[in-house]
């Protein structure tokens, strides 16, 4: 079992447990705790740090700036070890948080209990666990949905009594611990209560938008870190602990971050590095041509996916800044000139490369952006500067990265620095890409009945160019790495690939298709050369990303096109065959071509040059500019 | 591993559990013998022990722990 670790925090020094030993006395201990709190902290780390700060800070401290919260912990089962984590994670966000527990298992009552209400909670927060939800739930079919509503109305009351004495509701989701008795089509057995588990989930988060309160998805965290990592059986059976004690940080977390959003104290802005965060290399040393970015190389869509993830912040209403050590131009390049750039120069509110120390950068773009320094998130690869940032400006959030670029934006989501608890009306407006995303699922349900009309819904562009120097690397890594749709499998050099730009009686074409959802990057090559009159098509590849599109066919009325320029007579093509390349086999007998010869396995084939071949209905064919 | 190297880094857990760098056990000690250890600092003990020793307890296990010698024993086993 692997505990849901804090893996966006940085590892406890070694002086850690020294310097929490050492804070015997309020006085700066508070900032003190809140750095000692910002480590990836287990368990017992959490209990000893809960220990120190509830004995220096039995009441908030004097100059706090935030709301103190008391907050009532409401369980159907034993829950006061999630106590000291919830703190601690209060506190890592600069909140001083009360806990107190209900009686076990009476959260539909607490409110009754007078001691509780004496105690004046501000948050209640509602743990409850499967067997306790599903009890009595009926086996008949027909009495389920009954069964459903009283136990909505139930839960429903115990938020009211709280929402009457002045609480904001925070509701846990439930850990889908039930076993299926069917297997995976357990949905079909009558009062199935794996099913009933996701049906109340579904329902608590519409009950929760209804009533003004908060969903704590422990069950979302659950499916992503294993439900073992969350519930342990030994400890259920044991002390009755439906979340284990060991996910009890990561709980404590996921409630503060919301606690944290409702005093507005979420990130706002994402400020971002540039060489190996944004692309792959160094802009200034490998330039625009050689960075590893977009698709096709893992590590330049690994980069693409941090912009993605980044974009997609930026469209809820998180603001983009970049600090990079760079010289400006050479910064801003790829955002004016690099085709698979996601990220433009107008995503950017604030851009500042320069050779100046990043601490004095960020403070620049906390004042242009008008936001505090604690608003602030710092991606950045660089182990050096995140040290050094964390020194300079403890109060900028800088999550620790992992070695693999692919990880860093799963990383910066498990962070939870951006937490929201709705989406402000400015927010809303910047709706186009939510539209864009029901047209895209509405044009894949379409299409299992109707593909031409799939094809045609997608406003396919194949927008082509011939071989350049931007897109050298790409060209011959694709040349390279491309085995199955290749017709050849004849792989180049970069100076091959730059003596056929150079030679009159030849062509190279690259291929980059865009589609209404977006750019799909460069997704064929096409080459040849003049030999006795006919064009030899030396290389034909695509990739399989694009299979089924017609971009094959749109593909030939290229080559014919390059054919009639090159006053050829006829087209040639070959297939040699390879244990990887059996899919294109039969490529030029679809697409009209006649057998002329064949020698072990290797088939020749011809068509003559004649009238421009028309690509598909669906794919416009235009000229890169 | 034997029982007294055991012993050894289960003193450590426990000083880290408790906050007592002077905190020493023997095979004989009990929870009455140690401030502060009620149900929830065992639970925090025994997941530890789980954690730093690279071990899983069984469920009948953790039921049947009278002293930090039973406990010993039972890891020496585990990790033998």
């Amino acid at each position: 079992m692997t505990a849901p670790a804090l893996s966006w925090l940085p590892p406890a020094g070694p002086g850690w447990a020294q310097t929490l030993r050492a804070l015997t006395h309020p006085d700066g201990a508070w900032d003190a705790l809140m750095a000692l709190a910002t480590t990836r902290l287990d368990g017992l780390m959490t209990i000893r740090l809960d220990r120190v700060l509830t004995r220096l800070f039995p009441t908030p401290p004097a100059h706090l700036t935030t709301v103190p919260i008391r907050l009532a912990l409401l369980g159907s089962s034993t829950v006061e070890h999630l106590a000291p984590a919830l703190r601690v994670a209060a506190l890592r966000r600069g909140l001083w948080l009360d806990v107190r527990c209900g009686d076990y298992g009476q959260y539909a009552t607490a409110f009754l209990d007078p001691a509780l209400v004496a105690y004046a909670p501000t948050v209640a927060l509602f743990a409850l666990d499967s067997p306790n939800l599903l009890g009595g739930l009926p086996e008949d079919a027909a009495a389920v949905p009954a069964w459903h509503t009283a136990a909505e109305t139930r839960l429903r009351h115990a938020w009211s009594a709280a929402q009457q004495a002045g609480c904001h509701v925070l509701q846990q989701t439930v850990l889908p611990t039930a076993l299926p008795t069917l297997g995976q089509n357990d949905h079909r057995a009558p009062g199935a209560p794996a099913t009933a588990i996701a049906h109340w989930n579904h329902r608590l988060r519409i009950m929760a938008d209804e009533a003004g309160a908060d969903i704590v998805a422990v069950d979302t965290h659950a499916a992503h870190d294993g439900l073992i990592a969350w519930h342990d059986p030994v400890w259920w059976h044991r002390a009755k602990q439906d979340i284990h004690t060991s996910a009890a940080p990561m709980y404590g977390d996921l409630v503060a971050r919301v606690l944290a959003a409702r005093q507005g104290r979420s990130s706002k802005a994402l400020v971002l590095d540039l060489d190996n965060t944004l692309w792959g290399g160094v802009i200034g040393d490998d330039g625009i041509e050689g960075i590893a970015l977009g698709q096709g190389s893992a590590l330049g869509e690994a980069h693409l996916a941090v912009q993605s993830y980044a974009r997609a912040l930026a469209r809820r209403g998180i603001i983009l800044a970049v600090c990079s050590k760079n010289d400006d131009a050479t910064a801003r390049a790829p955002f004016e000139r690099h085709p698979d750039m996601l990220l433009r120069l107008p995503d950017i509110a604030c851009f500042i490369a320069n050779w100046t120390d990043k601490a004095t950068n960020l403070r620049t773009i906390a004042t242009q952006l008008n936001i505090g320094l604690d608003s602030l998130v710092f991606l950045d690869d660089n182990p050096a500067e995140r040290a050094i940032i964390r020194r300079e400006l403890p109060m900028v959030a800088v999550p620790e990265l992992p070695d693999d670029p692919a990880a860093y934006a799963a990383t910066l989501a498990a962070a939870g620095y951006f937490e929201a608890v709705n989406l402000t009306a400015e927010d809303r407006t910047r709706g186009a890409q939510y539209q864009a995303n029901a047209q895209r699922d509405a044009a894949r349900a379409d299409a299992a009945t109707d593909m031409e009309g799939y094809l045609r819904s997608l406003n396919m562009e194949l927008r082509w160019s011939r071989f350049d120097r931007l897109g050298l690397t790409r060209i011959v890594q694709l040349v390279n790495k491309t085995n199955q749709f290749n017709l050849t499998t004849r792989r180049t050099t970069e100076a091959e690939t730059l003596a056929l730009m150079h030679d009159p009686a030849a062509f190279g074409l690259q291929l980059r298709l865009l589609d209404q959802f977006g750019d799909n990057g460069v997704i064929a090559i096409l080459s040849g050369r003049l030999h006795d009159g006919a064009l030899r098509i030396e290389t034909w590849l695509m990739s399989c990303r694009v299979l089924g599109r017609g971009v094959e066919r749109a593909s030939l009325s290229l080559i014919m096109d390059e054919a009639r320029r090159l006053d050829a007579t006829s087209l040639r093509g070959e297939y040699s065959p390879t244990a990887k390349n059996g899919m294109v086999r039969d490529h030029y007998a679809t697409l009209g071509f006649v057998l002329t010869a064949e020698t072990d396995g290797t088939t020749q084939w011809t068509m003559p040059v004649t009238d421009p071949i028309s690509p598909p209905p669906s794919i416009r064919v235009t000229e890169a500019q | 591993m034997t029982q007294a190297e055991i012993l050894t880094q289960l003193t450590e857990l426990f000083r880290d559990v408790f906050d007592d760098p002077a905190l020493v056990l023997t095979p004989e000690t009990t929870a009455q013998d140690v401030p502060g250890w009620d149900s929830m600092a065992h639970i925090t003990i025994v997941v530890e022990a789980e954690q730093r020793f690279g071990i899983k307890f069984r469920t009948s296990e953790v039921e049947v722990l009278h002293n930090v010698g039973d406990f010993a024993a039972l890891i020496a086993a585990r990790t033998a």
